[in-house]
């Protein structure tokens, strides 16, 4: 690879290692897998919201020429009857409702695109002539998509086990939110509305599996953010003993939280495979994507907030129904309990504050986690919550962020709910940085004039705080986590003093072959072009829990360099026994061991792992070969933060909102690879942006998505991106072995409500104060016409 | 994704092409694909044959006679899109071709597929109105010549029967002064509502003025009340308002989950006014 690599490796922007593959077609995705005699799985689709099934006839189907077998659940409900989540979390006195999740549709179908059937066939084309042959008979039932007329009475019941379509109710209560309300100077009753999204990774989801009756072993390759878990939830769902299966997750075109859930195409390609003795593919067509693959978001808040009449915000109440689609997908009840709610205050002191959560069912496709999952949805209520403060006591919205926001020498804090304590943080330092960066004062004149030439131009702010590095295990059991958060690594000095490096986090489009190998090359004095990183192979790669939350660099990037520092104590030993001084006597200086005083007797990493395989020659008690393991379990989660600031001029006629400017100062802690950095900020704030502007799965009242393909589902295309200037402060986490906190999510999470913000301010003349997501230009054309009248 | 199985038969000539959609019943001709390939793909359309035309060599090609342009069915959005002698004879359609999806689909995507397939969304039915073109139909009997006007008949209709061919568009080409502002929906990159106007002025006062507009109904129209109330009159910013404000007049609009019918009214009237004033400098 002709890349150039400084020794100095951590730190340096070096370009993505994996590129070369991925851009010239050499990466191996899992539908470049092809197997020998490998048939094609299909699945018949329901077309209706909620619909009792009358009959299912697959005999035309099953007749077809290349059809090896039709299934329905009656089928394969010995080999799989339910979906397992692994997250089943309350909090309150009520029971969790966890309906059981078929993989195939058991008498009922419940959102639009569940699986009703299963169809196998020698081809593609086959399996999709043969979908069409199989005769569902439906008695379609009412649908309910909203999440609060899905627990009002009378609403269709989705399943006899969840009364009144409730899962849970869930709460945090901190300090006296009643008491502080009633004495508030000033109140805001607020509702907020965040859209449901679709994940859209560019790579849609497929499995192919491969089961071999004679030994009984299976391997999996599919498209996972955590190959670990996938094989731990197959081994607790089919009985498949976990040791006989083989979970291959290689290269993964985009995850963003709906390649984490274990889902029925996988499982049942198992199945199918063991059934009919060959290799058994599935990949998603885009449309099927859209109703198959987990969706994100859904929440309708209702927010009570108290101030003092500086802006000093005393209380903040949110009752927030979130919808978990039509069944608990994996790790589906966590996300708007505890990744939403220990963080409701986000970035600021407010020392009353309660959450309330009622988790619902309704007739969509299941949610998970999506991009940031639950922080934005805390995020953006806030963000929008401090504007409408600002506005009620009549403050610029800055300074009203910079007296609620928690104070540098207030750290390590401890939220008022007493959940989380943030490890590190100087939120004003990253303020003014932003502010710095727009030259504030300018642009608020330049704003007036603009205004007094008849303009819609507006400035919107957007503070966070983000929970990352899942996480303590402790932390993550107490929460309900059925799993622990630690992460591990394998280090592995060939004799040559090469390097391979087993991973338990996973990488799907964040670049750890190039930044775990800066670490690396770091810790043992080595290139980066000496070390590779491998992962997504339950068979190489010892236990890990996966990539998600922000969690790569500081958890698994934290257990690598752990394991770093184990070599580097055993290859202490070896160089001291080579050099003939004591331990004592040299030191580790510019990438080598150094005799202390005569600095060019040395010997670096691959001189002693060359001494450790060669083993005759080894102090005694050390033993040969120079290969070190670490699992690391986090003390805390990590906590970065930042703030962004958006410009826009909205369209008056037309509604449009056009981003003249968008600042992002974001704080990780130390930076790994700037460039690498950069990436996951832009690719964030793309995600970010397009939740406020343009993205929304929406449904019609009998569940049918309507935006069920990208002719309708507005992703953003790079055309309709602002130049986006970055910057960054460093706070290092106190805990973390690197310093790191992560990134992967900040963009998305500070994004989207400073959008919005901004396009509220540009339209506050008029008498707007709220409009929700996403602000397509026809609604705030809407909104527009509608307060000049 | 999988089309319903359809037999291919490429057609190296009119006449071939013809022969085959007589010989066949339930046959489609397949130009560009860019329409086609997609409603296969989600089985929208289960044709029983497909015919290719992109291989038919005298349905593609650029040319110059009596002062009209003559564009073969054929050609692509981006040959139209790089074309010098487009942009000296017609500015609107060149200011219409690189707003059309993205360079992939220009490469593949024909102007004669566009006007055949007749989506309310596309962009060239709206220019084909506006310089009110001649299509050319051939058939069985020879051909005819249909004008844009008469040539839409609903959404995704036209006047060409099954047995027929759209073989070459013709379209004045003495340069008029055009533009064609899109208002593209944010996911497919179509038009919500585009507007397709061509205007002459002289000394102040405006000569012949074209308004189309495409996007906002079932099918692309011409918006005359507009045209008429500004063909002769003086060119004043007042004038323009006037006349863009009563662009939608009496449409009944599509709606849908990114602009409900008002919405593409409104759009109507702002786009008319903003073309106008571009090419009117008012
Ligand atoms: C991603 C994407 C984005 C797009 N964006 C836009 C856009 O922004 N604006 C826009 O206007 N369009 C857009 N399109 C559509 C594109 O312009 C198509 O090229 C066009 O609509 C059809 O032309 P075609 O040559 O591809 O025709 P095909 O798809 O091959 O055919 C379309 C229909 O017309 C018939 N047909 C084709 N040629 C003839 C003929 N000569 N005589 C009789 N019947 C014929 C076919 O039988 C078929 O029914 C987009 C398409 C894609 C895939």
């Amino acid at each position: 690879m002709a890349v150039a690599t400084p020794t100095r490796a951590f730190g340096a922007s070096i370009r993505r290692r994996e590129d070369p593959r991925l851009i010239t077609g050499r990466g191996k995705f899992t539908d470049d897998i092809h197997l020998a005699n490998a048939a094609t799985a299909m699945f018949v689709r329901s077309p209706h919201g909620h619909a009792r099934i009358v009959s299912i006839d697959t005999s035309a189907a099953s007749a077809h020429p290349g059809v090896l077998g039709v299934y329905t659940f009656e089928n394969v409900k010995g080999f799989i009857s339910g979906m397992p989540c692994a997250w089943p979390t309350t909090n309150t006195g009520d029971t969790l409702k966890l309906a059981t999740y078929p993989p195939l549709a058991d008498g009922k179908v419940r959102y639009f695109g569940e699986a009703v059937a299963l169809v196998v066939a020698v081809d593609p084309n086959t399996a999709a002539d043969a979908v069409d042959l199989v005769h569902v008979d439906y008695d379609p039932l009412p649908a309910v998509i909203n999440n609060e007329a899905a627990v009002a009475p009378g609403a269709p019941l989705i399943h006899d086990s969840a009364p009144g379509n409730q899962a849970f109710r869930w709460s945090l209560v901190g300090g006296d939110t009643n008491g502080a309300l009633a004495h508030a100077d000033v109140r805001i009753s607020q509702t907020l509305v965040n859209q449901r999204l679709i994940a859209t990774p560019l790579e849609t989801r497929c499995a192919v599996a491969d089961y071999n009756p004679a030994s009984g072993e299976v391997t999996v390759w599919v498209t996972s953010q955590n190959p670990h878990i996938h094989r731990l939830l197959i081994a607790l769902s089919t009985g498949i003993p976990e040791h006989k299966i083989r979970v291959i997750a290689g290269d993964v075109g985009g995850g963003f939280g709906a390649k984490i859930p274990y889902y029925a195409g996988e499982a049942l390609c198992i199945f199918a495979s063991k059934e009919l003795g060959v290799p058994v593919r599935w990949s998603e067509s885009r449309s099927e994507n859209y109703v198959a693959t987990a969706h994100g978001r859904d929440h309708i808040q209702h927010i009570e907030v108290g101030a003092t009449k500086e802006g000093k915000i005393t209380a903040l109440k949110v009752t927030a129904y979130a919808s978990l689609g039509a069944y608990p997908s994996t790790a589906a009840p966590g996300v708007p309990t505890w990744l939403f709610g220990c963080i409701i205050q986000g970035p600021y002191d407010i020392p009353n504050n309660e959450v309330h959560v009622i988790g619902v069912y309704t007739n969509t496709t299941p949610t998970d986690a999506y991009r940031g999952a639950g922080r934005p949805e805390a995020t953006y209520m806030l963000e929008r919550v401090i504007d409408l403060v600002a506005a009620k006591v009549g403050r610029d919205p800055v300074e009203v962020r910079r007296l609620n926001f928690v104070k540098k020498d207030q750290f390590p804090f401890k939220v008022a709910n007493g959940t989380l304590t943030y490890d590190s943080g100087d939120y004003e330092l990253a303020l003014d940085q932003a502010l710095h960066t727009v030259d504030y004062t300018h642009l608020r004149a330049w704003q007036e004039e603009q205004r007094a030439a008849g303009k819609l131009v507006g400035i919107g702010f957007s503070s966070y705080v983000e929970i990352c590095g899942l996480g303590p295990s402790s932390a993550a059991n107490a929460m309900g986590f059925a799993g622990g958060l630690y992460d591990s690594a394998t280090i592995r000095v060939h004799p040559t003093g090469k390097v391979t490096v087993f991973t338990g986090v996973h990488s799907h489009g964040q670049g750890h072959e190039t930044s775990f190998a800066q670490i690396v090359a770091r810790d043992l004095g080595l290139k980066v072009d000496d070390v590779d990183v491998i992962h997504g192979d339950t068979d190489k790669v010892q236990h890990g829990m996966g990539t998600y939350g922000s969690r790569s660099a500081a958890v698994g990037g934290g257990a690598l360099h752990m394991a770093g520092m184990k070599i580097r104590a055993k290859a202490q030993k070896i160089a001291a026994h080579l050099l003939e001084v004591a331990e004592e006597d040299i030191e580790w200086v510019d990438d080598a061991f150094r005799v202390k005083g005569s600095p060019d007797k040395a010997k670096t990493i691959p001189d002693c792992a060359f001494a450790a395989y060669m083993a005759g020659n080894l102090p005694a008690g050390v033993t040969p070969v120079l290969e070190e393991q670490h699992w690391y379990d986090p003390e805390n989660f990590v906590f970065p933060f930042g703030t962004h600031i958006c410009v826009v001029e909205v369209d008056r006629e037309t509604g449009e909102t056009h981003i003249k400017r968008y600042v992002a100062i974001d704080d990780c802690g130390e930076i790994i690879n700037p460039m690498l950095r950069d990436g996951q900020v832009h690719g964030g704030i793309a995600q970010g942006i397009a939740q406020a502007l343009w993205e929304e799965a929406v449904y019609d009242e009998n569940g049918q998505l309507l935006s069920g393909s990208l002719m309708d589902y507005a992703i953003p295309k790079a055309s309709v991106m602002p130049h986006l200037e970055l910057g960054h402060t460093v706070t290092p986490s106190p805990h973390n072995p690197l310093g790191v906190k992560g990134i992967g999510e900040a963009g998305t999470i500070a994004s989207t409500p400073a959008v919005v913000n901004a396009v509220m301010d540009a339209l506050s003349p008029l008498g707007i104060h709220h409009i929700d997501m996403p602000l397509r230009p026809a609604k705030v054309w809407a909104a527009i016409d509608a307060a000049s009248h | 994704m999988h089309p319903a199985p359809f037999a291919y038969k490429a057609a190296h000539s009119v006449e071939e092409a013809l022969e085959l959609l007589r010989s066949h019943e339930d046959a489609k001709i397949l130009a560009g694909g860019q329409s086609l390939i997609p409603a296969l793909k989600l089985r929208l359309t289960q044709p029983a044959m497909l015919i290719d035309i992109s291989k038919i060599s005298s349905l593609r090609g650029i040319r110059r006679e009596n002062g009209k342009l003559i564009i073969g069915s054929g050609t692509t959005h981006r040959e139209i899109e790089k074309s010098s002698l487009v942009a000296e004879a017609s500015p609107l359609l060149a200011s219409l071709a690189p707003q059309i999806g993205d360079v992939q689909v220009r490469h593949r995507g024909t102007f004669g597929g566009s006007l055949a397939h007749a989506d309310p969304a596309g962009d060239w039915p709206a220019a084909a109105l506006a310089v009110d073109a001649e299509l050319v139909i051939a058939g069985a009997h020879g051909t005819r010549t249909v004008h844009a006007s008469d040539f839409f008949t609903g959404m995704l209709s036209t006047v060409i029967n099954a047995d027929e061919l759209l073989t070459e568009i013709r379209v004045p080409g003495e340069g008029t002064p055009g533009i064609y502002l899109k208002h593209r929906n944010a996911a497919s990159g179509y038009a919500t509502v585009g507007v397709a106007v061509t205007a002459t002025h002289n000394h102040g006062r405006i000569g012949t003025v074209s308004i189309a507009v495409t996007g906002a109904t079932p099918v692309a129209f011409r918006a005359s009340a507009a045209e008429h109330a500004l063909t002769g009159h003086a060119v004043s910013a007042h004038l323009l308002d006037e006349a863009a404000s009563h662009a939608a007049d009496g449409l009944e609009c599509l709606s849908d989950i990114h602009a409900p019918a008002a919405y593409r009214a409104q759009l109507v009237k702002v786009m008319v006014r903003r073309a106008l004033g571009k090419l009117l400098h008012a």
